[in-house]
């Protein structure tokens, strides 16, 4: 699904990120990026996403080389990818379910079907009955669960996640961890970035270590 | 992406543009308000013009000429000299006045009747007066007839009296040009008021627009709700320059009407009419879409989420 082929990336700023990334990540992975902040997680997820682009190397998304994506195909390509953000990127003055409508009515899904399927998401993250509330109104746990649900709703096959426990307590953590878990079972590519190894460590899922800006370790390889 | 959704989602984006305006109605207003004083500006002017032509009209049909004759015409001879004119292609009519008739006229609308009963003899000639026909109305067409009628033997004099509509007629010909012009640059200010209140816009939702686009949406979704306030601006402030034509009209009416009637004339002021308020209102419109458009496009490619 993911393929990372000595990938550099520096920054205007002359911060080297990446300096020379390798890893791959199967279809129907679950897999945790892990290492201290600054060694290149969220780099990498921006990658991904296409939001930066490697400074050398080659990185592969779905079979496709990203640096072959010209610009205005960007909105198609992330429209087959869910993000969820570490601040959960809600729009504060738009209710829970526009904001999880928000891929479906970019995707031009019919009005109908676009009820359905925000109910169904809100349905899954257990936020059903939400809907007309305002993402303020919500507890932090319950605003992060709108940006998962957000970023399921469209159905992608992969899902990228940079820190969303990182304001969380816990065991609100957890759940928003066994909650990635479920899409992973159901054949959704899951790739979480974290700097909590105590979380990772409850999980049974494949770990890449950074550090530096390299791939550290890999368990299992 | 079926057609049903396409529109649908156009109609919702329509209406959700208006949802946003309604959220911040007074900074509305203001942008909008300017926007029409601005289109009201040239459209006044135009009304004024369009008035001015119409009041003109009846003016431009009554081109006459005097012909004085010299003192010792005689009567006869004045009447041969009517014949000889009213035979001309480009004449309408020829009026005869003779030296008598002319100078009870003139003492009965002069107030010198006193005075002129000093003179021992009657100081006024014989005189035609010419009426061209409609075709020969024209700058060139009187001036080669006075050339004529000045060859004539007999003929002492022949006056213009209307060279001064003639004149104002190139002076509001000249003010249309000003009306076009005027227009051109305030439809100009107009899209630029509307780009800049737009790029504003764009600018206080940046974060909003960055997560659509990580969301997956293309520039042209981002830019579509902008564009449509864009329109909203546009022809909220055409509406709004067509009120203020329309009391403008209204008020000055009642005066404009009056003065006609001092002077003799039935003439009443017309508005801007059906043709002229679509076309302002469709131009406008346009403008406040084209204003969003360019500031639309340019700002939000420009804004990338990090």
């Amino acid at each position: 699904m993911i393929h990372f082929d000595q990938v550099y990336k520096r920054y205007p700023n002359g911060r080297e990120a990446l300096a020379g990334v390798s890893f791959r990540i199967a279809r129907g992975d679950l897999t945790f990026l892990t290492g201290h902040s600054g060694a290149g997680k969220s780099s990498i997820l921006k990658l991904i996403a296409l939001i930066e682009r490697p400074t050398r190397g080659r990185v592969t998304v779905a079979g496709r080389a990203t640096t072959t994506i010209k610009p205005h195909a960007i909105p198609q390509f992330r429209r087959e990818i869910g993000i969820v953000f570490q601040d959960n990127k809600l729009l504060l003055d738009r209710p829970v379910a526009d904001n999880v409508a928000l891929p479906l009515i970019i995707a031009g899904v019919p009005r109908k079907e676009i009820d359905k399927r925000v109910r169904a998401a809100l349905d899954q993250v257990g936020l059903l009955g939400k809907e007309r509330n305002r993402p303020a109104e919500l507890s932090a746990g319950e605003q992060q669960r709108v940006g998962i649900a957000r970023a399921v709703v469209a159905k992608p096959p992969l899902l990228i996640a940079d820190e969303p426990t990182g304001n969380l307590d816990p065991d609100l953590a957890v759940e928003i961890m066994r909650l990635f878990r479920r899409f992973n079972d159901v054949g959704v590519t899951v790739v979480i970035a974290t700097h909590d190894v105590h979380l990772v460590d409850r999980f049974d899922a494949r770990r890449i270590v950074l550090g530096e800006g390299r791939v550290a370790a890999e368990t299992p390889r | 992406m079926n057609v049903g959704a396409y529109f649908d989602r156009h109609a919702q984006t329509l209406v959700g543009s208006l949802g946003r305006i309604a959220e911040a109605p007074v900074a509305f207003l203001m942008t909008m308000t300017v926007i029409g004083m601005a289109i009201a500006l040239p459209l006044c002017l135009y009304v004024f013009l369009q008035n001015a032509r119409q009041a003109m009209t009846g003016w431009n049909d009554a081109f006459e000429l005097s012909v004085y004759l010299s003192k010792s015409t005689t009567p006869e001879r004045t009447d041969e000299i009517a014949a000889q004119v009213r035979a001309r292609a480009d004449v309408a009519n020829v009026r005869v006045i003779l030296a008598p008739q002319a100078l009870a006229e003139f003492r009965r609308y002069s107030g010198f009747g006193d005075a002129l009963d000093a003179l021992q003899e009657n100081p006024l000639p014989n005189t035609l007066v010419v009426t061209p026909t409609p075709a020969a109305s024209t700058a060139a067409g009187t001036a080669a007839l006075r050339t004529a009628l000045r060859a004539v033997p007999d003929v002492d004099q022949v006056q213009l009296d209307t060279q001064w509509v003639q004149r104002l007629i190139a002076i509001v010909n000249l003010l249309r040009r000003v009306v076009w012009l005027a227009a051109g640059l305030l439809g100009l200010g107009v899209a630029l008021i509307v780009g800049n209140t737009i790029r504003l816009d764009i600018q206080s939702r940046r974060a909003e627009i960055e997560v659509m686009k990580l969301v997956g949406a293309s520039d042209r979704f981002a830019r579509r709700p902008f564009l449509y306030a864009g329109l909203w601006y546009g022809s909220g402030g055409g509406v709004l320059a067509l009120l203020l034509v329309v009391i403008a009209v209204a008020w000055v009416s009642g005066p404009v009407r009056r003065l006609a009637h001092l002077y003799g004339s039935g003439f009443s002021l017309t508005g801007i009419g059906f043709k002229a308020g679509a076309v302002v209102l469709l131009a406008s419109a346009l403008l406040g879409w084209i204003g969003a458009w360019i500031a639309a496009t340019q700002h939000i490619r420009s804004i990338n989420p990090s």
